[in-house]
């Protein structure tokens, strides 16, 4: 059957629920958290409809710019390692045989699944002196004494890598599983060793992909929100968590509202920066 | 020498992968109220409390059925649309699917953000059901994913035959498109439910203070202190999302899912 436009007004009767669904519950609660970001605080967490900027100017202080750089420092840092640990480990898993693939996306998808609040616990318990590594080290006569590895920026940022580990993975597979085999095979008959040509066919080929990967990365760490806390001291907390901080126990929901506006530029900008440089990457 | 390394990488990498979960198995069979690794003695009580202890039992059972709700409305949200965007010829409609996809790829605290400013404004915040349409909007871009991908498989001349032989919309969609895509709703909705499982922010901010999910269950235990009973939760969820992932891959095909272009995994 063609697909054809909708003639009578009962062709769009399918269309109705999920677009009232949506708009009503996704469009509006946006709309409403731009209305709030303007509107002016009262004391004892209320708000009246305003159109100041106050929440913006307030987000402009030494405090939140540090906290917005080391957001994204720390975003970038995990989107990296992220990138150059899973590249070569997605690239091998679509050679290998698929019933090998199946249990080790079974695998990823698991873990991708956990909750930050879980993926939290088990690093803090593998960080701690009671049950932590460190314990097995001892064990190994490597260590001469059990020790805490956490709080600290290593055990928040090993943390994130390993949240955010799986989802590079999943987001780099469609364009490694459809990578053209004859690329490589070329470069292997021309005598180059797989090393090389990983380096030199398979990554340049896969330049526009590693940048979205990259972005998209980076966005899903930017929402990181409980690791930080779990893991780090406050000066490693991330804006997710000021914004959480500021709505529920501040309760200051415009400047809450202002800050996630804020991130929602800044991500959307990241998105647009990944379209424009796909297409000069198709035109050259 | 090729293959050596790629042993110890993919050893390496399923060992970084796997160390906290191990780990957290060990704390979860301790005899005593204790978090150490070795593990000392061995007991399955800490797995009995889930259940036993009325406060855990209640995390577990608001989980469940939030998950349970919301993946079958995000069905029903996704399944509509992506029908007649696959049968309709009507650009501006794709303007739905993308903002299905769009709370899925912001940070997911602006969407539990602005859905705690619009609840607090239309004056539901805190009610129960409030949890389930915001995680059947966060998480409808799973079921709108795999049932574009199920559309797409489908071949148009199968339903163009039965259109011949006099069958009406509703006949074709009972008899020929739904068996045909009832994997992509199965898979769609297995994904939106194990995530909504696991899902903390947004569920805090809209019910955090009336309803306690398992995740909020676990974070506000984490104050107090731990318990073993945490770790034996993580592994009960980790097990149960293999579980349901693996039983996708067995009866689906998962690489295809994942975007591979053909069912060899190529």
């Amino acid at each position: 059957m063609r697909r054809e436009p909708p003639q009578t007004l009962g062709d769009y009767a399918p269309l109705l629920f999920p677009a009232a669904m949506l708009t009503i519950f996704f469009v509006v609660p946006f709309g409403t958290m731009i209305a709030v970001s303007f509107f002016q605080r009262q004391q004892g967490g209320f708000y009246t409809p305003a159109f100041v900027f106050d929440n913006y100017a307030r987000f402009l202080s030494v405090f939140f710019g540090g906290v917005l750089g080391f957001s994204l420092l720390l975003a970038i840092t995990v989107a990296i390692c992220c990138v150059v640990l899973a590249l070569p480990f997605t690239y091998m898993l679509t050679r290998m045989a698929r019933k090998v693939q199946v249990v080790w996306l079974v695998a990823l998808l698991s873990i991708l699944s956990l909750s930050e609040v879980i993926i939290g616990f088990a690093w803090s318990t593998l960080f701690s002196r009671t049950a932590g590594i460190t314990n097995i080290l001892v064990a190994l006569d490597i260590m001469a004494e059990a020790k805490a590895l956490t709080p600290s920026f290593g055990a928040v940022l090993t943390g994130m890598v390993y949240q955010a580990f799986p989802y590079t993975v999943l987001v780099l597979f469609p364009a490694l599983v459809r990578l053209d085999p004859t690329l490589t095979e070329a470069a292997r008959t021309l005598g180059a060793s797989p090393l090389k040509a990983f380096f030199t066919v398979v990554v340049p080929a896969l330049r526009n992909t590693i940048t979205a990967t990259l972005i998209m990365v980076f966005i899903f760490a930017l929402g990181s929100y409980l690791l930080p806390q779990l893991l780090g001291r406050p000066q490693h907390w991330t804006l997710s968590v000021l914004i959480t901080d500021q709505a529920i126990y501040q309760s200051n929901m415009p400047f809450a509202a202002a800050m996630a506006v804020f991130l929602v530029l800044v991500t959307l900008g990241l998105v647009a920066l990944t379209v424009i440089a796909g297409r000069k990457g198709e035109a050259a | 020498m090729i293959s050596m390394f790629r042993r110890a990488y993919f050893f390496l990498i399923g060992l970084f992968l796997a160390l906290p979960l191990i780990v957290v198995a060990g704390v979860s069979v301790n005899e005593k109220q204790t978090l150490a690794f070795p593990p000392q003695g061995f007991s399955l009580s800490w797995y009995g409390e889930i259940f036993l202890n009325p406060e855990w039992r209640n995390a577990l059972f608001a989980s469940v059925t939030l998950a349970v709700l919301s993946a079958a409305l995000a069905v029903a949200i996704a399944l509509p649309l992506s029908w007649f965007l696959w049968r309709r010829i009507a650009p501006w409609a794709n303007i739905f699917q993308l903002l299905g996809v769009a709370p899925f790829t912001l940070p997911p605290v602006i969407t539990a953000l602005g859905m705690l400013t619009f609840w607090a404004t239309v004056g539901f915040y805190g009610q129960p059901w409030t949890a389930v349409v915001s995680h059947a909007i966060f998480f409808v871009t799973l079921p709108l994913v795999t049932l574009s991908l199920g559309f797409t498989s489908i071949d148009r001349s199968l339903v163009e035959a039965a259109s011949t032989m006099g069958a009406d919309e509703r006949t074709i969609f009972r008899t020929v498109v739904l068996p045909l895509i009832l994997p992509y709703i199965v898979s769609g909705y297995a994904f939106a439910f194990v995530l909504s499982l696991n899902e903390y922010i947004v569920a805090y901010m809209t019910v955090g203070f009336t309803v306690e999910t398992l995740p909020i269950k676990i974070f506000n235990a984490l104050r107090y202190g731990y318990t073993p009973t945490m770790a034996s939760v993580t592994i009960l969820f980790v097990t149960t999302a293999a579980v349901i992932f693996g039983l996708v891959a067995r009866f689906g095909d998962l690489p295809k899912l994942l975007g591979a272009m053909s069912s060899d995994g190529k």
